[in-house]
């Protein structure tokens, strides 16, 4: 159903905007990291979205193979935000 | 001459492998590969400029399902300077880095840095970009915390997250444009893309986020620290390269890709926010007391003159005033790469010898270390704009076309920014040349210095002086 698309579009619409919005207002680091992951997750689901092509039809794969590369570049991403962030803690321990 | 395309991304990843694997001979693999990319980038730009733009399916798998590697004159000519740049740096580094533990980790990174921006600037397809863009942010962050310090720590941490928030935005863009269109790939981008909510919202996704990370101003928060707290070379390639990176993409889609789609509102938006980062770049810059903070505000502002062309571009009707002004930016930021590039070096050599980078303590540095003032004042010549630089061919075909459409604004502008920069230069060089006289006898040190007496005269005397085949090339397009 078209509509259905249309519902998990608007959603990852929304859930990139909630993400935005945590990345450019909160203050705490870690959260700024989270609100970057869920702005992602949003970014991602409006892939999957794309990807619908009506019911019974198999899904567009190339949206899904853009979705897995994303995901991996995300974590590794994350890692390194949190491994800096660790190396900063330790460094005002010191201090 | 596809063959070179491969090379410019093979040769340098098998050298961060092959550095990571044998740290002993890490340098000299790492010198090797430099020379052998650029041997690449030479062909690659031979090529282009002797059979036109170039295309390579990897595998054979067509574009839409696998990677398309490609090549014009605009491309061409950004990996030649990225190869020049980053040669010269990788032989400034064999020397910098005293410690055994960061060169080690060094060379890997920077090898990998180099890969990611040869494929970007390869790539022929949104995802892919996207990827490069990715893989270029995370080299160049993880470098930038190499310096150990806690504020390098710091300022690295907030640049990767403003860089995967800009990389958020230009992936939001790029499914807008897989679900308008189908496609990916910019050569069918370019036919199928017509003006429309999809394409409008799409552009201002990717454009806000290649902004972020090309740190146009009000988005150059990050920039000065990052770029002032990196080891000497690491702040060359970041401040020539790695925003020029992002600039690159920026300009291929406006002026390329959705050129149909791009309003002259929108371009003066980009035009004013360029006029900004001049003005307020400059004024930093002079405001700056030390010599790295300088360079790095000297890096927002002339990003923004890149910025103040897209008016232009967009008010001049096709024909040879409007091929002149975009030779025109492409002159300024090749320019802009090499001149800063030998001046972070050369700075990292004062750094280093004098033990500080503040500019009220340079007194006699002109005397303690002659070639690298020299350099400096070779790069100071290329930010200024004067004669036979490349910038000055740049500046005045953005004066000549600010005259044309009658768009004075920006030649106000232009001229404040290069009264501003003429001031800041001369501001260091008169430190330099103090009163206070070195009683030691002159150090040199060729390893460091002939890297950024190179570059330095790369942007200041050849550019301008044998600069013509630039315009030549860019008339060859994909």
């Amino acid at each position: 159903m078209m509509t259905t698309q249309v519902l998990y579009g608007l959603t990852a619409c929304v859930i990139v905007a909630l993400g935005l919005r945590g990345a450019l207002l909160h203050a705490s680091l870690l959260q700024r990291v989270v609100a970057i992951n869920v702005m992602g997750a949003g970014v991602f689901m409006l892939l999957i979205a794309v990807a619908y092509r009506g019911p019974g039809l198999p899904p567009d794969p190339l949206p899904h193979a853009l979705v897995l590369t994303g995901i991996v570049v995300a974590v590794s991403a994350t890692a390194l935000a949190l491994a800096l962030a660790r190396r900063l803690h330790a460094e005002q321990d010191n201090d | 001459m596809t063959d070179a395309m491969i090379g410019l991304v093979a040769l340098p990843l098998t050298g961060a492998l092959a550095t990571l694997l044998l740290p002993r001979s890490a340098t000299a693999v790492a010198v090797g590969t430099g020379l052998a990319t650029t041997v690449a980038a030479g062909l690659l730009l031979f090529g282009v400029a002797t059979q036109g733009a170039l295309h390579y399916e990897i595998g054979g798998w067509n574009a839409g399902l696998g990677i398309a590697l490609r090549a014009d004159g605009l491309s061409a000519l950004l990996l030649m300077m990225t190869s020049l740049v980053v040669l010269a740096a990788s032989v400034y580094a064999s020397a910098y880095f005293s410690a055994d533990s960061t060169r080690d980790r060094f060379w890997p990174l920077w090898l990998l840095l180099w890969t990611s921006l040869n494929a970007l600037l390869l790539s022929g397809d949104l995802f892919n970009l996207y990827v490069t863009l990715e893989l270029l942010g995370l080299s160049a962050v993880a470098l930038a915390a190499l310096g150990g310090k806690r504020a390098a720590v710091a300022a690295a941490l907030r640049y990767l997250l403003v860089g995967l928030l800009g990389s958020m935005m230009f992936l939001a863009g790029v499914s807008l444009i897989y679900a308008g269109y189908g496609t990916l790939d910019l050569a069918m981008l370019r036919r199928v893309v017509e003006p429309g909510p999809i394409a409008w919202t799409a552009l201002a996704l990717m454009t806000t986020g290649l902004l972020l990370k090309t740190a146009l101003f009000p988005l150059h928060f990050w920039l000065p620290p990052a770029h002032a707290s990196a080891p000497a070379p690491v702040s060359a390639v970041l401040s020539a390269l790695v925003v020029k990176a992002a600039f690159y993409l920026v300009l291929r889609l406006w002026l390329d890709v959705f050129a149909n789609v791009v309003t002259p509102v929108a371009a003066n938006l980009l035009g004013l926010l360029g006029a900004s980062a001049v003005l307020w770049g400059s004024w930093r810059a002079l405001q700056a007391e030390r010599l790295k903070l300088l360079a790095a505000y000297s890096t927002v502002a002339q990003l923004g003159y890149l910025f103040l062309f897209f008016p232009l571009l967009l008010a001049l009707p096709p024909g040879p005033t409007r091929d002149l002004a975009a030779g025109g930016l492409v002159m300024l930021a090749l320019t802009h790469g090499f001149a800063k590039a030998g001046l972070f070096l050369a700075i990292g050599i004062i750094q280093q010898r004098c033990g500080h980078d503040t500019i009220r303590d340079l007194d006699g540095t002109a005397q303690h270390l002659p070639a690298t003032t020299f350099a400096i004042a070779l790069a100071g010549v290329a930010l200024i704009g004067l004669p036979p630089s490349g910038a000055f061919l740049g500046k005045w075909q953005l004066l000549a076309g600010a005259v044309e459409t009658g768009q004075w604004l920006w030649l106000l502008v232009t001229a404040t920014g290069s009264l501003l920069a003429t001031a800041y230069i001369f501001r260091v060089l008169g430190h330099a040349f103090g009163h206070r006289p070195y009683p030691n006898q002159p150090v040199t040190v060729a390893r460091e210095e002939w890297p950024a007496l190179l570059l330095a005269a790369m942007a200041a005397l050849v550019l301008g002086l044998a600069g013509a085949p630039v315009w030549k090339l860019l008339e060859i397009g994909i």
